[in-house]
């Protein structure tokens, strides 16, 4: 909850005070060490709400790479697809070959990336709505993949029972314990910790050189190239980021449910990780953040909606598209702004 | 072999209706209609509720499938795209917004409908012996029927006012406005058109198979494919596209096991749209 409050101090960081760049990061440094203490102290015994909150951290973590698709003015609902990948990925290695989770986490990223690299090189050719329905098309045959080869991915069954990660050491220094059976605090703290490096990094990016040259190629492609920007090059390592973002995620999702099936990651999640960027504001770092934590927590409040749960979380959506086109943080901004300008006039 | 023929030529036929459904929507509002296959799903259950339930003929049920999905598009651009349309200019958020309606009309539809595959008894009895492959009497009307539809639309496409008014608006929205034409009643009167037809393919392919509320996803899949195939916003390509998808699709089943046709399918598009990414009718647009 704290996170919510302090955005607009952090986007106000990244635009305006963009040269003094320790400030964002303290202040960022201060809202993580206050929710890594603070909420397990607030919720550490409710297993349900910690979960709700290890949940939309590892959601958000995978949204920032859609995020980064959109920057350089894509529309990805490949994110599912990739982030299906990472979860096989880390499960295949996990329960066939019994390599530790440290090693496969990086890994299944790492793996998202390059294959995300190999189709996206032709396939970001494509623009606009085409690009978003290749992109539904990659999501479906990925799911379609871990049907169809059932000797490596065990089929509509999914691979189950997968253990949980390990000890991880480093020349006999033991720097996470093994996690134990049903604690949810580990998983709280490694979800957290990924999001926020991964909030970092994009943060790095979007204000470096490299994601001037993302949001160039948002705007004008032809214009980025005559200026001798090597249009393609960029738009894949943004998409091969983006996948890495997915892969990562995806695996940490497998070892969080300790399984994984080719309905894992659908469509469906291809929309939501969009639809969090959109809600929270596609201007903004943050943005899938604040988009994933208003989104999902409105969806666990409607709980006791039961089976009128979706309906109603749709018809939110819906509404959240009508009323803020732009997301929740230009509507912020919009009224932080005129307050600052009101005792000037 | 004539067999797969036959039924490529069924599936085909009713593909293409979809399809065009989703390109008349395209070419018109430059909007994907993401929400596609549930109000094909909702055409089939309209077509269900008309015959089964209140025990009304097929025809009749199948006349209200185009006539209560086409007005659920009306609505759907009266009150949901043409005001974010207005606001916004980035095409995203109409994207995500007919996204956001797909999940709310298909989990409406789950209350609504419940989770049970849905059929209605066959429209016609009997076996047709045709160059040596058997087809269902019924299969022959379904085929008869949309080729039937798809040339009552061309021709009204092609040859009324409002037809060319619509292909008048599909190119250029200002000067179809200074020649006097009603955009806004004309571009409600698209977007139902478009859904309309969604809902008549699925209630007419509700004769040949089932219906259930999850079909929609794999359905709009499907019409993404044919209009990819064959260029988003021409006609003639999304009649074509759905010709390639349907042969495409009998082959497959017949050769391969399930899920491997679809993933076939998928990394020929992909390596298709390399060579031609505007489809094989399509126009070079950004």
């Amino acid at each position: 909850m704290q996170k919510t409050i302090s955005m607009p101090n952090v986007n106000l960081s990244q635009g305006e005070q963009r040269s003094s760049s320790l400030k964002p990061v303290g202040l960022g440094l201060l809202i993580a060490a206050a929710y890594f203490v603070a909420i397990p102290l607030v919720f550490g015994a409710n297993g349900y709400l910690l979960n709700v909150f290890t949940t939309m951290a590892a959601v958000s973590f995978i949204s920032f790479g859609v995020w980064l698709t959109f920057a350089i003015g894509r529309i990805n609902l490949a994110q599912a697809g990739f982030a299906l990948i990472g979860a096989y990925v880390t499960a295949i290695l996990v329960s066939r070959l019994g390599i530790s989770f440290w090693i496969c986490l990086p890994l299944s990223g790492a793996v998202a990336a390059l294959l995300g690299g190999l189709i996206g090189w032709p396939v970001l050719r494509l623009k606009g709505v085409y690009f978003a329905m290749i992109t539904l098309c990659i999501t479906e045959a990925c799911r379609l993949t871990a049907l169809s080869f059932p000797a490596l991915t065990n089929g509509a069954q999914g691979i189950v029972d997968l253990p949980l990660p390990g000890e991880l050491s480093l020349f006999g220094l033991t720097i996470i314990p093994a996690f134990e059976k049903g604690a949810r605090l580990p998983f709280f703290y490694l979800a957290g910790t990924m999001m926020l490096l991964g909030l970092w990094f994009m943060w790095l990016l979007d204000t470096s050189r490299v994601g001037a040259v993302f949001r160039s190629l948002r705007q004008n492609e032809d214009l980025a190239s005559s200026l001798g920007i090597n249009v393609a090059k960029y738009r894949v390592v943004a998409f091969m980021v983006s996948c890495f973002y997915a892969g990562a995620g995806g695996a940490f999702f497998a070892t969080l449910q300790q399984n994984v099936y080719p309905t894992t990651f659908q469509v469906l999640d291809s929309v939501y990780f969009m639809v969090y960027c959109f809600v929270g504001g596609l201007e903004f770092v943050v943005g899938p953040l604040v988009g994933a934590v208003v989104m999902m927590s409105s969806f666990e409040l409607l709980h006791d909606f039961h089976r009128y749960q979706t309906v109603i979380f749709s018809g939110l959506m819906i509404l959240c598209i009508l009323l803020m086109p732009n997301g929740i943080l230009s509507v912020i901004k919009r009224r932080s702004g005129k307050s600052e300008e009101a005792p000037n006039a | 072999m004539t067999q797969v023929m036959l039924n490529a030529l069924v599936v085909g036929t009713t593909y293409a209706l979809i399809a065009l459904g989703i390109t008349i929507i395209f070419s018109i509002m430059k909007v994907v209609n993401f929400a596609h296959g549930q109000l094909y799903m909702i055409g089939g259950f309209v077509v269900y509720y008309f015959n089964v339930v209140f025990g009304l003929p097929f025809w009749f049920g199948l006349v209200m499938s185009f006539v209560i999905v086409g007005l659920l598009g009306v609505a759907m651009e009266l009150f949901l795209f043409r005001p974010v349309m207005l606001r916004v200019k980035r095409e995203e958020v109409t994207m995500l917004l007919a996204m956001g309606t797909a999940v709310f009309l298909e989990s409406l539809a789950l209350i609504v409908f419940g989770e049970k595959q849905r059929g209605v008894p066959p429209i016609a009895t009997g076996v047709v012996d045709l160059f040596g492959a058997r087809l269902p009497t019924g299969r022959i009307v379904v085929i008869v029927v949309a080729a039937m539809l798809i040339a009552a639309l061309m021709a009204f496409i092609g040859y009324t006012k409002t037809g060319r008014a619509l292909r008048a608006m599909a190119q250029d929205r200002e000067a179809t406005a200074l020649q006097g034409v009603n955009l806004k009643w004309l571009s409600a009167m698209g977007f139902g058109l478009g859904t309309g037809l969604a809902g008549l393919s699925g209630g007419l392919l509700v004769a040949i198979f089932a219906v259930h509320t999850g079909a929609g996803t794999a359905i709009s899949i499907k019409a993404f494919l044919m209009i990819m195939i064959g260029g988003a916003g021409v006609l003639s390509g999304a009649i074509l596209g759905g010709f390639v998808l349907g042969f495409l699709e009998s082959v497959g089943y017949a050769l391969l096991p399930g899920s491997l046709t679809f993933l076939i399918i998928f990394l020929i598009v992909i390596c298709f749209l390399i060579v031609r990414p505007n489809g094989i009718m399509g126009k070079p647009w950004g």
